[in-house]
């Protein structure tokens, strides 16, 4: 059980009041309520998973609650991240956070940090909370969440979403396994597609989200059982949970410092190698080439449901999907007949992919740089960006 | 006899979008081999060059990972068994 010092926290009659549904459980009481109190919460990332968790933890009467977000409130977040309403579009999403827990619980103190977590933050940052709760949204910064919290000896709260699926568990909690005893190594750049290229049900990080804010309740309370050495599975269009044991693994290596994440992760090595392998082209260049009536074709290899959205005037659809099993590389071999090729997706991501198998499969192309959200920005405003 | 294997969300482009397929094998080895053949696109985001699982993907039988099996791939999948496969994901944004 955490170490919470609840001598000098006093409940006030208003807070007696608005806690009166959790001072009634015996299970929490006034002594639990004053652990929440007491309680110091820090959450990294105020995004699908954060939105939902902070409003809670917030509510519940946790004490001091620090938040870790370096972006703005956008437009396409609204559909998941609760914490935001649309007159914050564009402004600082730790603040927009702050503003929505101190109208639900004034009492908390809420403390923001507007910036990336780093490996020369981390520790400094992490020393100050009881609980870490991870709500970020790609490897490095969970590898560095967890191998901070193992070294200022912190549980980390873990969920994590991806379409209509979910994972959640507790790390680094009473001698429990920690992420890397589950998985040692990240995989590959690009393996994975962010929630941004694969989309997620806005509804999914609700439940990934509560099922931590519950996590971090239990762990202040000391009550319950936790998901430590439990990894707990979510299917939204199934409506199961499964769980699966999770154990320290012996061949783990010791976490002994925070390292270059970016650089386990091997996101420098392969945003190099995709440069030197995969020639661009910018919206400027292209926006010339249709101007001069250059011999070209355009391939759009994002899904269906996103050409819909919007597209390049003059593109073909070829989805990723149909290009990796082999009858798009046909497609675009036809297509070209001595043409020049450029491909695009939304980002540049799923594009850079489809021009590797292409290469390999003789055809060269360039990728346009920043896909067609850098098109609808320069040329067209009609596209939405999604 | 055949053994269900749970295919997580990012791997099924490979298996032809199904959540779950049923492979033949006596071993979790062999029915992980079986559905490797039959989904050959599968092989190289679950296993590296020299046939290692990579270490961003854990397969379970039943509720326990394989690695932590007394016999690992040799353990002999009962009527019941269940495999999953559960890849690393990242997203929360």
């Amino acid at each position: 059980m955490l170490n919470l010092d609840t001598s000098q926290v006093t409940l006030s009659r208003e807070e007696m009041e608005r806690f009166s549904r959790h001072l009634i459980l015996p299970e929490v009481g006034l002594e639990g309520q004053k652990r929440l109190k007491a309680g110091k919460v820090l959450c990294i990332g105020t995004g699908g998973l954060g939105s939902p968790l902070l409003l809670y933890l917030a509510a519940a009467g946790v004490g001091r609650i620090g938040i870790v977000d370096f972006d703005v409130v956008d437009v396409s977040n609204l559909q998941r991240q609760v914490i935001h309403g649309t007159s914050w579009v564009g402004k600082p999403k730790v603040e927009s956070a702050k503003n929505r827990i101190l109208e639900i619980n004034p009492y908390c103190q809420v403390d923001v940090y507007n910036t990336a977590l780093k490996a020369d933050n981390a520790l400094e940052l992490f020393a100050n909370y009881d609980v870490i709760v991870d709500g970020t949204d790609n490897f490095p910064t969970r590898y560095l969440v967890n191998d901070a919290c193992v070294l200022t000896g912190k549980p980390n709260v873990y969920g994590s979403i991806f379409r209509f699926e979910g994972q959640a568990t507790v790390f680094n909690y009473e001698g429990g396994p920690n992420y890397r005893d589950l998985y040692p190594e990240p995989p590959p750049p690009g393996l994975v597609p962010s929630c941004a290229e694969g989309g997620v049900l806005g509804i999914l990080p609700g439940i990934i989200g509560l099922i931590q804010a519950t996590e971090t309740v239990k762990i202040l309370l000391g009550i319950g059982t936790t998901l430590s050495g439990r990894l707990l599975l979510y299917d939204a269009l199934k409506m199961s949970f499964r769980e699966l044991k999770l154990r320290k693994n012996p061949d783990t290596p010791p976490i002994t410092r925070l390292i270059d994440y970016e650089q386990f992760c091997g996101i420098p090595q392969a945003r190099a190698e995709e440069q030197a392998e995969i020639p661009e082209i910018t919206v400027d260049e292209l926006k010339a080439w249709m101007d001069a009536g250059k011999d070209f074709v355009l391939v759009d290899v994002r899904n269906p449901n996103e050409w819909e959205l919007g597209r390049i005037p003059g593109a073909h659809l070829i989805p990723l999907p149909q290009i990796e099993n082999g009858d798009g590389v046909e497609q675009v071999r036809r297509l070209l007949n001595g043409s020049e090729l450029v491909v695009h997706c939304k980002s540049g991501v799923r594009s850079a992919k489809a021009l590797k198998i292409l290469k390999a499969a003789g055809i060269e192309g360039k990728n346009l740089r920043g896909g067609i959200l850098a098109w609808a920005e320069a040329y067209d405003p009609s596209i939405p960006k999604y | 006899m055949a053994t269900k294997i749970l295919i997580p969300a990012p791997l099924r482009p490979y298996t032809d979008n199904l959540e779950a397929v049923e492979i033949e094998g006596s071993s979790v080895g062999e029915v992980m081999r079986n559905l490797v053949t039959r989904y050959s696109e599968l092989k190289r985001h679950l296993y590296t060059e020299d046939g290692k699982l990579r270490n961003f993907v854990n397969v379970y039988l039943n509720d326990e990972d394989v690695r932590n099996l007394a016999q690992g791939d040799d353990t002999p999948v009962g009527e019941e068994a269940v495999i999953s496969i559960v890849p690393a994901i990242a997203g929360g944004w």
